[in-house]
């Protein structure tokens, strides 16, 4: 492989993601679920907007998961599929959605950390059905690549930079 | 790995800043951050010790401009440049679309220019992604240095060429930047590529957005 492949989402997959985050949303009584891909993508946010810069929130939780799964292999895990991050108010829930997203959850005392994972686990099995077959076609990799987005347009990347 | 969202009409992709320790890398996104309107542009994020050398990355989101209707959003990473630091180093590699190797121009940092690069293919092969084959631009900082060493050396070291197999990039590709240099050439019987470079001294600026612009239109092509 060259690099990572390049993966899109059409406005359908992003209705029904978001149906999926909100209905877990109202089971789990948290206040606000984002969506982040491996590369500290921002994918999708629900609930609650969020407060503080969402894109170097993105970041940071890319960065934190995979420092994690690091240490996961170090103690000989293979994955540290959930994480979870308890504050005195508010909390985070993290957890893997299929190897390519991460959902994070933000709570409070509105609800506990039980119902949070429990309400989690069964959202994160629905959105890796649905980034599954968002992936599918392409085997083990990600969604094809989006060569031709910008098809037939050197000119304006051209004038982009000048 | 560019991620396209149809439903915001935005393209994200992702640049990392590699390079030996003290080479300039964030300074590199301290002056991107300090010119750039902060209408587009996101918060800098900076791990970095006490003693401000980054510890896991510095992290700079920027929008530079519509193509298509699609808003093209660039996120800008460095990695720590100490060799102590490679496990976290490597996973900032993860879903790469570009990377700008900063090298540091004097005589003195060579060997960790080398070292480094070498770390950047390691690193890159233990993701199964190809260097040379990725968008790559290599940017020669601390030109205004006394002890600077000879583009032409630094050239030598770090961007000695690549041999090219695929007939189809296998043509004469002169560097746009660099009049009388080519890119891609037969040398002999073997076609070999090199990256594209530019020199800086990244502290001023001077050299700073071309380099950024060099890589993200690279980037932007491989949509086109």
């Amino acid at each position: 492989m060259a690099g990572a492949a390049s993966w899109s989402f059409s406005e359908n997959d992003f209705q029904q993601i978001q149906a999926q985050l909100q209905a877990f949303l109202r089971e789990s009584n948290a206040r606000c679920a984002l969506l982040v891909d491996r590369a500290g993508q921002l994918v999708a946010t629900v609930g609650e907007a969020p407060q503080f810069d969402s894109t170097a929130f993105a970041s940071l939780t890319a960065a934190d998961f995979s420092a994690n799964d690091q240490l996961a292999r170090m103690i000989g895990e293979n994955e540290f599929a959930s994480l979870v991050h308890q504050g005195e108010k508010e909390s985070m829930f993290l957890a893997d959605v299929a190897k390519r997203v991460i959902l994070v959850v933000l709570f409070d005392q509105r609800t506990t950390l039980g119902l949070v994972k429990l309400k989690g686990k069964r959202a994160v099995q629905k959105l890796t059905q649905a980034f599954e077959e968002m992936f599918k076609g392409v085997g083990a990799g990600p969604a094809a690549p989006q060569k031709g987005v910008l098809e037939g347009a050197e000119d304006e990347i051209d004038k982009l930079f000048g | 790995m560019s991620m396209i969202n149809y439903a915001s009409r935005e393209i994200n992709c992702k640049l990392v800043y590699y390079g030996p320790g003290l080479g300039g890398k964030t300074t590199n996104l301290e002056h991107i951050y300090g010119k750039v309107s902060p209408n587009t542009r996101g918060k800098m994020i900076s791990l970095a010790t006490e003693t401000e050398r980054t510890l896991f990355f510095d992290f700079l989101p920027v929008d530079l401009g519509t193509i298509r209707g699609f808003k093209t959003r660039f996120h800008l990473y460095t990695v720590p440049g100490q060799v102590y630091y490679n496990a976290s180093r490597k996973l900032i590699l993860k879903g790469v679309d570009g990377i700008v190797f900063v090298a540091d121009s004097q005589i003195e940092r060579m060997e960790a220019n080398v070292e480094s690069m070498q770390n950047l293919y390691d690193n890159m092969a233990e993701y199964g992604y190809d260097l040379t084959k990725i968008q790559f631009v290599i940017q020669y900082n601390k030109r205004d240095l006394p002890n600077a060493a000879p583009v032409r050396e630094l050239q030598e070291a770090l961007n000695p060429g690549w041999p090219i197999e695929e007939r189809a990039r296998q043509k004469v590709t002169p560097d746009p930047v660099h009049v009388g240099h080519n890119l891609v050439e037969k040398i002999d019987t073997q076609w070999i590529g090199r990256a594209p470079y530019s020199e800086a001294v990244a502290i001023r600026g001077d050299g700073v957005f071309d380099t950024l612009k060099a890589v993200s239109k690279m980037v932007l092509k491989t949509l086109s």
